[in-house]
């Protein structure tokens, strides 16, 4: 695979390694946030930290936008698809997303509702226009990465005067987030955990760009590396981390220079602000309301919003009391801290977002780093 | 969910889409989100999706780096 | 003079619930269109049940249902999957398969040229095994309660004495073979499927292991603590399965596992591991260190396993974890799929 295989070669990244460790000072730590699902995934997958000195820890942040998905918003999702005219389109991962009280899109659909896994927005688009007879509604998730899709499918449904599709909206903004983690109290006041840096999400940087992070690196003294997803790519941007820290520096840098810019996808940004609009508050499983952080579609577009169209009511639910999520995604806690994991929280039985996904720090580490937790536990 | 791969546009289709391959698998996608594509380009592919083109001077000025970062290390250990 | 029998319009024709009531529309359906593509002694005597004899050894059965969606793919139908799947079952004791059943439940409505079709496929897979489908059933349901066709199997088999394949012969140190690439079969499916689209190459490796396995068990004999075929959940079920039986852990190596580039390339696109990636044609094979060589040899010597490779051991491990080293030379954990990312697979 041309762009990925050059960027996975063993003997670079051996290479590399030793360059880190190199250049690492062994007297401190260093601690970096990833805030991307997908590069959660790629340093389990490729058992990065393995390579890494033992000073440097990677944080896995809230970058998985199933696994913040408040468990209200699937209860609202699960009673729209347990209309019988609707035909709810979702992507795969949300499927087995807990609800409350064990439910699931799942479950839902073993009971009777018409739930369909789509891969795409277009192939939704194609099922409304297959069933004039039946409402269609998409449930839309997804940080600024997936957001211009759900822009150009609603586009498409205008375009084709299509009069049974809506969109059930749950579109994330990642700057905003960042931001809430950085402000926590943990992190400001307490100082209970250090973040040295942050590796910048790939994808969503491909979109909107390395500007928005120039106020992380102002107003909070942290660098910031956007890093693209193959595991040479992080391990670059682990290194570029280590230099500016070594070098007392907070400025933003690229590693992904191939497919992100300054500007990002200028066509894509302009989709989205045509079609969406700020909340002033969206709720993010773990992390609570977060101010500016999700989107709804504007008034103008009302007839293909979910919530409007079928008068939604929002439903809340509370996590379990004893779930960690909420400090495990601001970095706070691990995965091993929370006395459901492993137990009553597993990938078969989630109990909290950071279970859910295979990108969430719990599921990850349940998959690939369990066995590390024994290895150590047999050494000490 | 994040999965973004990098494929080739290997032909464009009306309304704004086309026709992607990587090592034989070939998919239609929707190309609304991008401009001035030709056959032959590379694009971050999501969610039945072009993001963007990738760079290939960019791509390849990134590895040379890559490579002699990695060079460093045995560099200074020998 | 015999009675006017109207011939079975299998061009245009299709099956509605007489087919299934046990009267003479159902006789017509299996004599014309089973017992045609079937052809052997047994089936011809027309009796409800066959009866054979086993030899020596002691006889091995198994059974399975085929409800894979959808009914044709490249490289096979649900027939051929069929056969396939239970010739292996047996095959996978170290036995010889000899005899199968075939029950068919199907949706009226079901057209007779698809139907024909699949019983042939299902005829011509069982003589290339060397197998025979002896005795069979037919229902036919209402629209709705059956999508299609479903396929419901036995199969007998014969295993020589002193042959006892199972998990519980796994020792610490024992090599990990496996015959060929994997994920074949799975991404072959689910190109076809409605909601994915996307073309590429891949067929699905769906093929009777017998033949390879009499060679397997030929080279290395009582080395060979147990088979599998790693359909359903791909190689990391088949595998944590045999952990958890065996009371020991698995230690392997991403590098040594085969996969075509075309099966990687699909499974990036959709986000999924080759190694949950369902297999039809392929077997993983404890065996002993001393016989891993010759029998890895003899694999490599057979078509269907050209590409078989010693991917890694056996390991004393109380956790029954199944460890792989990455191609980077990290360490991950080899898990169970959480789920049914796309149900009926096979």
């Amino acid at each position: 695979m041309k762009y990925a295989d050059e960027f996975r070669d063993k003997a670079i990244a051996l290479g590399l390694a030793k360059t880190i460790e190199a250049e690492t000072d062994p007297g401190r730590p260093y601690r970096f946030m990833e805030f991307c699902g997908g590069h959660t995934h790629a340093i389990s997958r490729y058992g990065l930290e393995d390579l890494l000195p033992k000073n440097v820890r990677m944080i896995h942040g809230p970058g998985c936008p199933v696994c913040v998905l408040p468990a209200g918003r699937i209860d609202m999702a699960i009673r729209l698809a347990e209309r019988p005219d609707v035909i709810l389109c979702v992507y795969g991962d949300l499927m087995r997303v807990p609800g409350s009280q064990g439910a699931s899109l799942l479950k839902a659909k073993a009971r009777g509702a018409d739930i369909r896994m789509v891969y795409s927005t277009i192939d939704a688009v194609r099922i409304a226009e297959e069933n004039a007879g039946r409402e269609i509604v998409f449930f839309a998730i997804g940080f600024e990465t997936t957001t211009p899709p759900t822009a150009v499918m609603i586009r498409l449904a205008e375009k084709k005067q299509l009069e049974n599709f809506s969109v059930f909206c749950n579109h994330v903004l990642t700057p905003p987030a960042m931001q809430n983690i950085l402000e926590s109290p943990d992190i400001r006041k307490i100082g209970r955990i250090e973040i040295d840096g942050f590796v910048g999400p790939a994808h969503v940087s491909t979109i909107i760009g390395t500007a928005p992070y120039e106020f992380f690196a102002e107003e909070f003294g942290k660098p910031v590396v956007i890093a693209g997803f193959e595991p040479l790519d992080m391990m670059q941007a682990i290194l570029m981390l280590v230099r500016q820290v070594n070098e007392n520096r907070h400025e933003v840098e690229n590693q992904y220079s191939r497919a992100v810019t300054c500007g990002g996808n200028l066509r894509a940004k302009e989709e989205v602000s045509d079609i969406f609009e700020l909340r002033a508050q969206f709720e993010w499983r773990g992390l609570g309301q977060v101010p500016y952080s999700g989107l709804k579609l504007k008034r103008t577009y009302a007839k293909y919003d979910a919530e409007v169209r079928f008068g939604m009511s929002e439903l809340r639910v509370d996590d379990n009391p004893a779930c960690e999520c909420g400090a495990i995604l601001r970095g706070v806690k691990k995965p091993v801290d929370c006395k459901l994991f492993g137990t009553v929280c597993t990938p078969e039985t989630p109990m909290g977002s950071c279970m859910v996904s295979s990108e969430g720090a719990c599921a990850a580490h349940w998959t690939y780093g369990r066995f590390r937790d024994h290895q150590q536990r047999r050494a000490s | 969910m994040c999965l973004a791969i990098p494929a080739e546009v290997t032909k464009i289709l009306p309304d704004e889409m086309a026709i992607v391959s990587i090592d034989g698998v070939s998919k239609e996608i929707s190309v609304a989100l991008i401009e001035d594509l030709a056959v032959g380009d590379y694009v971050i592919v999501h969610v039945g999706y072009a993001l963007t083109k990738i760079d290939p001077d960019e791509a390849r000025r990134t590895l040379e780096l890559l490579r002699e970062l990695s060079a460093e290390a045995q560099g200074a250990a020998s | 003079m015999r009675a006017y029998q109207r011939k079975l319009d299998i061009k245009n024709g299709c099956v509605d619930l007489s087919h299934g009531s046990g009267g003479r529309a159902m006789a017509q359906l299996i004599s014309g269109l089973f017992h045609e593509a079937f052809g052997n002694e047994w089936l011809a005597r027309g009796n409800d049940q066959s009866a054979f004899d086993v030899g020596d050894g002691r006889m091995v059965m198994t059974t399975d249902g085929y409800v894979v969606s959808p009914l044709f793919f490249p490289g096979g139908d649900i027939g051929s999957l069929a056969v396939h799947g239970t010739v292996n079952d047996i095959a996978m004791a170290g036995a010889r398969p000899l005899y199968l059943s075939a029950s068919f439940i199907i949706e009226e409505g079901f057209r007779f040229c698809d139907l024909k079709t699949i019983a042939e496929s299902m005829g011509e897979a069982a003589r290339v095994a060397g197998v025979h489908i002896i005795t069979g059933d037919t229902k036919v349901v209402e629209r709705g309660k059956a999508d299609g066709l479903f396929i419901s199997t036995a199969g007998v088999g014969v295993v020589p004495d002193g042959l006892d394949l199972s998990a519980e012969n796994a020792r610490v140190g024992d090599r990990v073979l496996i015959s060929g690439t994997l994920g074949d079969h799975g991404v072959a499916i689910m190109s076809k499927r409605q909601n994915l689209t996307f073309e590429t190459e891949i067929v699905s490796d769906s093929a009777p292991l017998n033949d390879l396995v009499a060679e397997m068990v030929e080279a290395g004999g009582r080395g060979i603590r147990l088979m599998r075929d790693p359909t359903r959940g791909g190689l990391a079920a088949t595998l944590n399965e045999i952990a958890h039986q065996s009371g020991l852990g698995f230690h392997l190596i991403e590098e040594r596992i085969p996969v075509k580039p075309g099966v990687a390339a699909a499974c990036e696109l959709l986000g999924l591991d080759p190694l949950h990636v369902a297999n039809e044609g392929k077997l993983v094979a404890i065996v002993a260190p001393d016989v891993a060589g010759a029998v890895l040899a003899a694999m490599r010597g057979h078509r269907l396993g050209r590409d078989a490779a010693d991917i890694g051991e056996a390991v004393a491990d109380d956790h029954h974890f199944v460890q792989m080293a990455t191609s980077f030379g990290g360490g991950r954990i080899v898990d169970w799929l959480s789920g049914e990312q796309l149900p009926r697979i096979c």
